[in-house]
């Protein structure tokens, strides 16, 4: 057991840190400014990054990433998180577009689509989540029907962030009707600037549109868009949901840990700190942070000694959420009633939260998955 | 990073698992536990196997390992629930190599190490701990007062009366030191820390148990044509103890390296461990007794033993409470010292 960092390690976090701190961001617009003005800002980010090989270091050598070890990725998203930097403005792509490509790409989609992901110059976004399927994904509806040598789609996605910024939609569609529901379902490369697809924003309680609605009317997509072969979508898309949570945990934890410092001064400069409730309350939540930051390395650890994770994997993102409610219910406790105001932070971080146990798996799905895959029980009966 | 055991270490977990199978099993324990007695064969085989002496120095003879062997041991015990006094004795020797002078050092911990001196530490309040698990065996108590002072004292100076517990597989009593003993060292008690990591592990232990027993058991068990376990309300339940048993996993193994490699963190890390795990002992082991029903509350089921282990280790050297108290004084002294930056706006 050694938990500290390696040299190697050190070095890797070091040499970041010296470039986050030599390459200050400027200040992001102002909430006038809008959300356009605000995601050129993110795609600026990350052409500076990626000018200096920081884009994805988890990517291999040959596809221009770094060959970054799991721990070093880690490091790499602690430390965006640390600096107060935003997460580069093509997330999806670098997370998760990428590394399912490098996993069941041919060599010419490999070659066509990568460079761009890593550049900015295409944003992509991800088609999985529809109106009638959501935790159920597998029943989903929107059908790719193949003509000649391309494919023609119809069908409704919705949760699709960032989609009027795309360009590459990765979209799982239903290709054979006779199957069984997770069979029958082909993974495509999707183009978004086409007449058959329309974006259409999502206004969230927060009033901010991070999502959208794709509406999808004989959309074509060539044959040579497929990824992972007609009729192995499922299998494509497990890879992507698994390369999902990865890294992106350790983003979240070093902004809950901020967020957590943050009230925890709040607290201080108000003398709530002396007052046993809030202590206990402020005490609780510094435990699970620390339980959270724990768990991740934990998990990171079984993997790259063991080559597959400990039951912790599971745990981290439902503890982060629902950590990440508590803290931002107790900060209105704390801040008081201005922490109500429209537009304040804590306002927004409050409502925000809200969210957290819902996207990227619903508290109660993951729960299934630690009952069944971790505890072996036995799995309910569903049609 | 590296959370994952030595060879060695693994080792020491492999071998004790087995043997405390064997020789602990559950109707051994239920014996012991009826008839109110430690089991004298089993400290017997601990002791020929150097158990007692696993984290003290080899100068006093002991093994001269580290609180992560040590804690392995705690778990193992705390999942077996051996009979035997083995937690109160060791956490007793902690604190004497830790905080005690030279002479009470000689003095204690050569008997301490070979397990022929039995140990107990518990909290007092003027000069009074109502419950000293290990009590009744003791021959040396250690008394950590609540401001941290500690006492030493033989059990023939001290005033000592056997105590029944709702945790009737170790023994307890209450200890009035008088004004008799000796104040332990300068005091300080930096054992204290390697202590509260001692008995978090033990509860790990404990919780790790009851997930066990329950997933079996809900696997098993049919209700309405099917297996009760796989109704949300009971999966979900089992997934809730899983969180919180590798959550007090996690942050005793963070503690007990932090005491083995020296770090500053130790106190803090301490004292998250025993808050994450006193509180995660006694819902686990609750929630155990709920998802085995009816017959989680007979006598015959053994969930119990657990559930009653739980509230007294969670009791120990102070409950969730008192370490969450514990860890907001530190973070309020960081953050008196820290600058303030970039607070959202109120």
């Amino acid at each position: 057991m050694d938990l500290t960092f390696s040299p190697s390690e050190t070095a890797f976090r070091d040499e970041l840190r010296e470039w986050l701190a030599a390459n200050r961001l400027q200040d992001a617009p102002n909430g006038a400014a809008g959300e356009d003005a605000h995601y050129a800002w993110r795609r600026d980010w990350q052409r500076r990054l990626y000018d200096a090989g920081w884009a994805a270091p988890a990517w291999p050598v040959e596809y221009g990433g770094r060959g970054a070890t799991l721990s070093q990725s880690a490091i790499y998203f602690e430390e965006l998180g640390r600096a107060r930097v935003p997460l580069p403005a093509n997330v999806l792509g670098l997370l998760l577009g990428g590394p399912t490509l490098m996993t069941w790409g041919t060599p010419e989609q490999k070659e066509r689509y990568l460079p761009p992901i890593l550049s900015a110059e295409e944003i992509w976004c991800q088609g999985f989540s529809e109106p009638d399927a959501g935790s159920d994904l597998a029943a989903l509806k929107t059908r790719a029907v193949k003509r000649g040598h391309e494919w023609v789609v119809t069908g409704q996605k919705v949760w699709t962030s960032g989609a009027q910024y795309s360009k590459w939609c990765m979209l799982v569609a239903r290709t054979d009707t006779e199957m069984p529901k997770h069979k029958g379902l082909t993974y495509f490369l999707m183009d978004m600037e086409q007449d058959g697809v329309q974006v259409r924003p999502l206004r969230q309680i927060t009033g901010e549109s991070e999502f959208n609605e794709l509406f999808i009317e004989d959309a074509l997509i060539p044959d040579e868009n497929v990824v992972g072969g007609v009729g192995n979508g499922w299998k494509v898309a497990l890879t992507t949901l698994m390369n999902e949570r990865a890294g992106l945990g350790f983003a979240l934890q070093i902004r809950l840990r901020q967020l957590l410092d943050d009230l925890i001064a709040t607290a201080g400069r108000r003398g709530l700190l002396d007052d046993p409730l809030y202590a206990d309350a402020l005490a609780e939540l510094h435990m699970r942070t620390e339980s959270i930051r724990l768990l991740a390395w934990k998990g990171l650890s079984d993997v790259e000694r063991y080559g597959q994770p400990g039951p912790e994997g599971s745990l981290v993102k439902w503890l982060w959420s629902d950590t990440n409610q508590r803290l931002t219910q107790l900060a209105v406790d704390i801040v008081g009633p201005q922490a109500l105001t429209w537009g304040t932070s804590w306002s927004y971080e409050f409502l925000r939260a809200r969210g957290n146990s819902i996207e990227g798996g619903t508290t109660e799905v993951l729960k299934n998955i630690v009952a069944e895959r971790v505890l072996g029980l036995p799995r309910l009966k569903a049609g | 990073m590296d959370f994952g055991l030595s060879e060695d270490q693994r080792e020491i977990q492999r071998t004790a698992r087995e043997l405390l199978a064997e020789r602990a099993r559950p109707e051994r324990v239920r014996e012991h536990a009826e008839a109110g007695r430690s089991d004298e064969a089993l400290w017997r085989e601990l002791r020929e196997l150097g158990w007692p002496g696993i984290g003290v120095s080899e100068r006093y003879g002991g093994q001269g390992l580290g609180q992560i062997e040590l804690s392995i041991l705690c778990e193992e015990l705390g999942r077996s629930l051996a009979p035997v006094p083995f937690l109160p004795s060791a956490l007793a020797a902690t604190v004497i190599e830790q905080d005690g002078s030279d002479a009470q050092r000689e003095r204690w911990l050569p008997g301490l190490a070979s397990g022929e001196t039995i140990g107990a530490l518990g909290s007092s309040v003027d000069g009074v701990a109502e419950l000293v698990i290990g009590g009744r065996e003791a021959s040396v108590f250690v008394l950590i007062h609540e401001d941290g002072a500690g006492r030493l004292l033989a059990a023939a100076d001290a005033d000592v009366s056997p105590v029944d517990t709702v945790d009737p597989t170790r023994s307890a009593a209450r200890v009035s030191a008088g004004g008799a003993g000796e104040e332990l060292g300068a005091g300080a008690c930096s054992g204290l820390g390697r202590s509260l990591v001692s008995v978090s592990s033990e509860l790990v232990g404990v919780c790790d148990r009851a997930l066990q027993m329950t997933v079996e058991y809900v696997k098993d068990r049919k209700q309405f044509g099917v297996p009760v376990g796989s109704f949300q309300a009971v999966s979900h339940r089992c997934a809730q103890m899983l969180m919180d048993t590798e959550r007090a996993r996690s942050t005793a193994a963070y503690a007990a390296w932090a005491a083995d490699s020296g770090s500053e963190q130790l106190a803090e890390a301490a004292a998250m461990a025993k808050a994450t795990a006193s509180d995660a002992g006694r819902e686990v082991t609750a929630s155990a007794i709920q998802a085995h029903g009816g017959i989680g509350f007979t006598w015959e089921a053994d969930v119990h033993w657990l559930y009653k282990r739980a509230q007294i280790d969670a009791a120990l050297l102070g409950g969730a409470k008192r370490h969450r108290a514990r860890l907001a004084e530190l973070l309020a002294r960081q953050t008196a010292l820290a600058p303030v930056e970039g607070a959202p706006a109120g």
